[in-house]
């Protein structure tokens, strides 16, 4: 049990930043989620709270202790990683007992903890065989194993799942969350699976560059992404985005194709001004009757199932546009729909630094 | 390659039995000559089936010694090749183990410096240096001594690139995740490092084996003493019979004993050799 607290964190690479001041802090207890596009220095920021990676500037403490200059071993830390990492000539035993010898354990002791351990992830039968003998999924439980028997205060996940197939994934992801939760550990995750990251953090820190674009819960990200790169990364088909010019009052906002429509909120920064406008794609709606309607010409169809993807364009200015319709709807390719977009849920932002406008 | 053309099978078993042939020809006439008495493996035209002698002459040249190199035997001989080889082999694999473990997961200053000054030393075999390091030996007061036969012989390039190649493949995870177990460098080095290079290890002993038995011209310069006479070089001296003519069945006899632990050795090894020359999955 323990909480983690990072202060102005950075990493540079000789002249070459990848972590610009990270300031952090991580509950006891919690389950966060580093999320980012590849590159963005979410791994490295893991590998710092590991120990595996120096840091440049700034303060990691765990548990109130600075653990800056202290090996990993001592951070009282485990981590999974990508790979498994697995030592290949070691049975599963002696594989999650490796640590726990170095240590200096009992035998007993280790014997115990593994058992327990092996019980937990149901994969007691397997503990004489070697890794190469294991499937991905086995192999992934052995992986989290060897980070439960040393129970530590804090557990590092480095994408853990990305070496799986896609059901196996789901299914592993909610085991984690489970497991989490059962055992209380903080334990902060990396991933550049958006789902990944929505569906089993409790908060959500979003990279990009190496600069936090924003912290927050997965649904304070959902409904109110801080800077156009959170609302793009986030959800899936990802945000639509348009140019419009608010109008001279602040109230209003004309789009490209010279539709005007009422703004939820007044913004009296950007009057007269050119901004980008994000609308979800299931926050707009195929509806003849509606008030605000607009020629839409879907393009292609998708069909999921519980939902129907239409790509089309819109208006004179010809954006493109996904929406989302709900359950089979049948639209045909060509076809020129009646679009009205649910005003109160559209987000409106910055052309030039991205943020947020209200 | 999988094809199914009779010629070009009937060509490529012809081509392997030819090479057979030719590797395995002089292996038999060394085993026939060696069963013969001494006059009758003289007399030409050489039989090509083997005599009633084979264990006669294999009893006088364990026991008597042959021709020139009389008065050491044959057993003593090969004991002191077998300790010689076993010396270099295991020096240069612990060695090279040591320096490429150094060379790869440390960072210390001109580290790449010192990796190509061991790679350069693939450019200096003993034969190229060898008034300088019989210099060296002599002073140390090394001659005569399994020491001087071997310790020249052991600083290897060649074994210290191939551990580098092999720890390379080891992925970096596996470093990372030992940290995190608390495990020191030797620790590492012990409990993961040597067990996945086992197969190499095993085919490195078998190449450096044969090629520290091999040696014929370092033992030839440092040893006099006859004691120390490795099996190699004691061939050789007993071609050299003043008087009388060489001792052919006693020379084959003895030839067929010098090719005995190399055999074993591989034979014994074959099945790590070969993974540790193939084996790629880390």
């Amino acid at each position: 049990m323990a909480e983690i607290r990072l202060e102005k964190v950075s990493k540079s690479y000789g002249q070459t930043a990848v972590i610009h001041g990270v300031d952090w802090h991580i509950k006891d207890g919690e389950l966060v989620v580093i999320v980012g596009p590849s590159g963005c220095g979410k791994s490295t920021l893991l590998r710092m709270i590991a120990g595996l990676e120096s840091i440049t500037d700034g303060e990691i403490s765990i548990d109130g202790r600075v653990v800056n200059d202290l090996e990993p071993a001592q951070r009282d830390i485990a981590m999974v990683f990508q790979n498994y990492a697995l030592y290949p000539h070691m049975s599963v035993f002696n594989n999650m007992a490796y640590g726990l010898k170095i240590k200096g354990l009992p035998k007993a002791e280790i014997e115990k903890r593994v058992n327990e351990a092996a019980e937990i992830l149901e994969i007691g039968d397997y503990l004489e065989r070697s890794p190469r003998q294991l499937s991905g999924g086995q192999r992934q439980r052995v992986a989290m194993g060897r980070a439960i028997v040393r129970e530590p205060s804090v557990f590092l996940f480095d994408e853990p799942l990305s070496n799986l197939d896609a059901k196996l994934r789901v299914q592993m992801r909610l085991e984690i969350k489970k497991l989490q939760k059962r055992l209380g550990i903080t334990s902060v995750y990396v991933t550049h699976d958006q789902v990944e990251a929505m569906t089993l953090g409790h908060r959500l820190m979003v990279l990009n560059g190496g600069n936090v674009e924003q912290l927050g819960t997965p649904i304070e990200l959902y409904e109110r992404p801080e800077t156009k790169f959170v609302a793009s990364f986030i959800g899936s088909p990802s945000m639509n985005f348009m140019a419009g010019n608010v109008s001279a009052d602040g109230k209003e906002v004309e789009f490209q194709g010279g539709e005007t429509h009422a703004l939820p909120r007044a913004i009296s920064s950007h009057m007269g001004k050119q901004v980008t406008i994000g609308m979800r794609p299931e926050h707009l709606l195929i509806d003849p009757s509606g008030t605000h309607t607009m020629s839409y010409t879907a393009q292609v169809v998708e069909h999921l199932g519980a939902d129907t993807l239409v790509h089309g364009t819109f208006g004179s200015g010809g954006s493109d546009l996904i929406v989302r319709l709900e359950g089979v709807k049948a639209v045909n390719p060509g076809e020129v729909l009646p679009l009205s977009i649910d005003l109160a849920n559209i987000h409106v932002f910055d052309v030039d630094t991205g943020k947020r406008l209200e | 390659m999988i094809e199914n053309r009779p010629i070009a099978t009937f060509i490529s078993h012809a081509v392997l039995i030819i090479g057979l042939l030719v590797v395995a020809f002089p292996v038999w006439v060394t085993i026939v000559a060696a069963s013969y008495d001494s006059v009758r493996v003289l007399q030409v035209p050489l039989p090509l089936w083997p005599g009633d002698q084979f264990f006669v002459n294999l009893h006088s040249a364990l026991t008597a010694g042959v021709g020139n190199a009389r008065e050491q035997s044959v057993g003593l001989m090969l004991m002191n090749s077998f300790f010689m080889a076993m010396m270099i082999t295991t020096g240069k694999i612990i060695i090279s183990l040591l320096s490429a473990f150094a060379i790869v997961y440390f960072r210390f200053p001109f580290r790449m410096g010192f990796f190509w000054m061991i790679f350069i030393t693939l450019m200096l075999p003993v034969e190229v240096r060898i008034l300088p390091t019989f210099e060296v030996v002599a002073n140390l007061g090394m001659l005569d001594t399994y020491w001087g036969l071997s310790v020249p012989l052991i600083a290897s390039a060649t074994a210290t690139f191939m551990f580098r190649q092999v720890f390379l493949t080891i992925p970096d995870e596996m470093l990372e995740a030992a940290r995190i177990d608390g495990a020191g460098p030797m620790r590492f080095f012990f409990d993961i490092l040597l067990p996945l290079s086992r197969t190499n290890i095993a085919a490195l002993f078998v190449i450096l084996f044969i090629y520290g038995w091999n040696q014929y011209l370092w033992p030839l310069l440092v040893t006099t003493d006859k004691e120390m006479y490795t099996i190699v070089m004691g061939i050789k001296q007993m071609l050299e019979a003043a008087e009388e003519s060489p001792e052919w069945h006693l020379i084959m006899m003895t030839t067929l004993l010098a090719m005995l632990p190399p055999v074993i050795v591989v034979v014994a090894m074959q099945k790590l050799f070969v993974k540790g020359l193939t084996e790629t999955d880390k």
